[in-house]
């Protein structure tokens, strides 16, 4: 495939005292392969080059699994292809001569820090809450001596693989985070080890969750729709089932 | 010169570990929580250090490049963790474990810490299930195991490819338990500059907030480093853009030997590269050599279609040249077997650098859905990069930078050659010899950070009970702040032409080319020319926009590149010194007449621990290498 041009719209904040805009940019020589991370490393090279700031973005691994990248890809969290983080959304997904454009998240618990990065720091401090099973290095039991049954088991892992990127609470109109507390609560409810802590732990973490100023959850379901891992909205019936059952 | 003590405890081989325990010093509840400790790097080792120091009541100070602990490099492993569990019942034991870690990297490891990390990784198995980590599992509720390179039992455990994400949550939770219960600080978004040397010991660290760009002083009586490998020293590799080896590196520099830099693994099938923009090559995991098959074709530049091919005229040349293991050898044999049929002309792709991964045979022999079962995420994830699907043709791989062997060398209690200052995980050099194998790195970083520092810190801590708190206003925190600031205005005062990215490219071409896969002398001393010329071209040409004060990433990058530029030089200063070729070090001088590596145990048995020495020429110690235990052997697969 030939290469292609785009007009990107990013947006630009200095920090997070002062008040951003979108600034436009042509970009061409884009490779189809190119991820679209890559495609603003082209960006930001040609920037730094003219002693420009490029462009700030939290990436790290870049295949999809450290949760760091996010943005509004032309409004949606990750961009036009479900199933995906931004660094594995390769350009080949877009037309020759799109415009594109880019955001932060945006979500009260989330303020911007600088251009397309934001502070997902509530996202541990709801982990910290209770977001764990207590057992000390050293205390555990053979592995195999609590048995677990293979769908359980299966049904635990595709709760946990939440990478907490934050798509979630990005394209929920109420900014919930419910879908990454749910997450974390069916890992748990689903497996022997999480019941015994399970009333305290999802008292802690919903509470946390409201303290950090994330809204409420009105089953739209747009969480689950945006999902880069597809967690699924059973998991936040099972945390109000959970949570009621902890009263 | 440094003096190095390994610190071997006496006795058999399995009772040593034991023995260490019951015997060393410890520190009683009531002074561990006057006891500071510091911890670079939030990974399944510092993650799980972290936890455990925590939870014995230390007072823990984490710190972490990424907006969150749990976004550690970990987190993408793919395939497994072992443990030598003996589950499938097929022969398994701790010393079976032992000796294929010992096997697989050619003999260049120390048999003691080898054996304890074997020993203990069972407990790490334990205490993962116990936390929470969703392992796959038998219909019967058992966990599940597979096989991995270079071993002849299923051991490694796994849930789908994401083990290493897993675990790494789980570690991950262990720290936040930690953090509510008061016993460690978290500091994420810091990058280490220096470490304070006091008297000679590691007392504490210089750290740049990289939101603020504010330089902090922190201290303590001990200081960990966790902060992982250097393999994006080759700029394209598996590991995360960001990962680095400035503060490994940092260490170096105030005292702690690195030994045996030039040990980096290449693994062998991660997807090519695809564009120049891109900065990293997904891995696809070892687990897929299962049941994928490799293989080129028998006529040199055949172009067709992979599906075109007849199974005639195909070279599966792994299990031609090594039928006892196929498509299982161990990483470096594998890594070498493609370079090598791809320099002879018989690469696949438009390059001709890659090689096929085919599953047409799993396929017909398992259906597709076990496959999809047993790779989905990864067949996927392959699908999305390439826009080609697996299912029908087969993948291309092609070796990648990937993991470092090399690293600060430690004793048996993990300590540095700087006395206070420890290192644990893929940072230190002492568990995978000259070659990891599969599956290994996250039972090493679990085992050391969970079951072996905080077993082995107390001896060191205990003599440390009468220290008050160490105060960050002495005149040492004063010069390393000084230095560091000095740098930062140094490399934004350049404003030259060139992005800190450009270097890094162009320093990862150098080593790749002459310190990757193979070696030789001439290559070598080239490669050191190369890489004064264009450090010198760094410090004169590189353009760094904005301030310090300030959230700056094209200036994290560069103090990272720079640092690269002077480990690149020690790396291969330690491949040229190595005149023999022993798993991933591959000197081609050194070669069997059918392509193997040459050990020369004779003269070769060490460790190169390289000791800094300012401007001058970095200091070989030695660390003689004794097997009492193990015979030496030439490594075969064949």
């Amino acid at each position: 495939m030939p290469d292609m041009k785009f007009k990107l719209k990013i947006w630009r904040q200095k920090n997070e005292k002062t008040k951003g805009s979108f600034v436009s940019y042509d970009l061409d020589n884009v490779s189809p392969d190119m991820s679209f991370l890559e495609m603003l490393d082209a960006l930001n090279k040609r920037l730094v080059e003219s002693g420009k700031e490029p462009v700030a973005f939290d990436h790290d691994c870049r295949e999809g699994i450290c949760g760091s990248c996010g943005m509004y890809i032309n409004g949606l969290p990750h961009g036009p292809v479900p199933g995906l983080t931004t660094c594995h959304l390769a350009m080949r997904y877009f037309n020759d001569g799109d415009s594109i454009t880019i955001e932060p998240w945006r979500a009260k618990a989330f303020p911007v820090i600088k251009d397309l990065i934001v502070d997902r720091s509530a996202f541990d401090r709801i982990q910290v809450a209770g977001g764990f099973i207590s057992v000390t290095a050293g205390a555990a039991s053979e592995a195999n001596a609590i048995l677990i049954t293979k769908t359980k088991s299966d049904e635990a892992f595709d709760s946990a693989i939440c990478i907490g990127c934050g798509a979630c609470v990005a394209s929920c109109k109420n900014a919930s985070a419910m879908l990454f507390v749910s997450a974390k609560i069916s890992q748990f409810a689903l497996l022997p080890q999480g019941h015994v802590e399970a009333k305290a732990r999802v008292r802690a973490m919903v509470q946390e969750m409201d303290r950090q100023g994330f809204g409420n959850c009105s089953n739209t379901g747009a969480c689950e729709a945006r999902c880069p891992k597809q967690i699924k909205l059973t998991n936040i019936a099972r945390l109000n089932r959970e949570y009621y059952k902890a009263y | 010169m440094i003096t190095l003590n390994a610190k071997i405890p006496e006795g058999p081989l399995e009772e040593k570990w034991t023995r260490y325990k019951s015997t060393t010093k410890l520190v009683n509840p009531a002074n561990k929580k006057k006891l500071d400790i510091i911890i670079i790097g939030t990974g399944l080792s510092g993650a799980g250090s972290a936890a455990a120091l925590g939870e014995l009541g230390y007072n823990v100070k984490v710190f972490c490049y990424q907006d969150s602990p749990r976004r550690a490099h970990s987190v993408a492993a793919q395939g497994g963790i072992n443990a030598a569990k003996n589950y499938k019942h097929d022969g398994d034991s701790v010393y079976r474990l032992f000796y294929d870690m010992i096997k697989g990297g050619d003999f260049r490891a120390r048999e003691a810490n080898v054996y304890r990390i074997a020993e203990v990784s069972n407990q790490v198995i334990d205490h993962y299930t116990a936390l929470g980590v969703p392992f796959a599992r038998e219909y019967g509720g058992t966990l599940d195991t597979r096989s991995f390179g270079g071993v002849q039992v299923s051991r490694t455990f796994y849930a789908k490819g994401q083990t290493g994400q897993q675990c790494l949550l789980g570690a991950y939770s262990s720290l936040n338990r930690q953090i509510k219960a008061g016993t460690v600080t978290m500091y994420p978004r810091r990058d280490m500059l220096d470490i304070v040397v006091i008297d000679g010991r590691a007392r504490g660290i210089i750290v740049r907030n990289l939101l603020t760009g504010e330089i902090e002083r922190h201290s303590a009586h001990a200081v960990v480093l966790a902060s992982g490998g250097y393999g994006t020293i080759y700029y394209l590799s598996t590991l995360a853009v960001n990962s680095n080896a400035s503060a490994a590196w940092k260490a170096y520099k105030k005292g702690a030997a690195f030994a045996n830099p030039s040990f980096v693994q290449i693994h062998p099938s991660s997807i090519p590269q695809l564009n120049e923009f891109q900065s990293k090559l997904t891995l696809m995991s070892e687990s897929l050599r299962n049941d994928g098959r490799i293989w080129v074709p028998k006529n040199k530049g055949d172009k067709r279609p992979a599906n075109d091919i007849p199974e005639e005229e195909r070279d599966y040349y792994l299990e031609r040249r090594y039928p006892t293991f196929g498509n299982l050898v161990p990483r470096d044999v594998a890594s070498r077997a493609a370079k090598e049929r791809c320099d002879a002309g018989y690469g696949v792709g438009e390059t001709g650098l890659a090689v096929n991964l085919d599953f047409r045979d799993a396929i017909k022999k398992h259906g597709k859905k076990v496959i999809e079962n047993r790779y989905g995420n990864l067949f996927e994830m392959y699908q999305h990069i390439t826009g080609l699907d697996p299912y029908e043709e087969p993948m291309r791989i092609y070796p990648a930078g990937h993991y470092t062997m090399g690293g600060l060398w430690v004793d048996y209690e993990l300590m540095t050659t700087l006395p206070g200052l420890f290192s644990i995980g893929e940072s230190n050099f002492s568990d995978h010899g000259a070659n990891r194998l599969g599956a290994s790195s996250l039972m090493q970083a679990a085992g050391d950070g969970y079951f072996i520092l905080p077993n082995t810190i107390s001896n060191y801590l205990s003599g440390e009970i009468r220290t008050p708190r160490i105060p960050t206003t002495g005149s040492e925190f004063d010069e390393a702040e000084k230095n560091a600031k000095e740098r930062i205005a140094k490399l934004l005062s350049i404003k030259g032409k060139n992005t800190s990215t450009t270097f890094h490219k162009r320093l990862g071409k150098i080593m790749w080319d002459y310190c990757g896969m193979t070696r030789n002398e001439e290559g070598l001393k080239k490669a050191l020319k190369m890489v004064e010329e264009l450090k010198k071209e760094f410090w004169s040409d590189l353009m760094v926009p904005g301030e310090g004060a300030d959230l700056n990433q094209e200036l994290e990058k560069a103090g990272r590149v720079a640092d690269f530029m002077e480990l690149a030089k020690l790396m291969i200063t330690d491949a040229l010194n190595r005149k023999e070729s022993c798993g991933a070090h591959f000197r081609e001088e050194y070669q069997t007449p059918d392509g193997e590596a040459m050990r020369n145990d004779r003269e070769y048995s060490y460790v190169a621990a390289w000791e800094y020495n300012g401007d001058d020429e970095p200091v070989l110690n030695k660390e003689p290498l004794k097997f009492e235990f193990v015979e030496l052997k030439e490594r075969s697969y064949k």
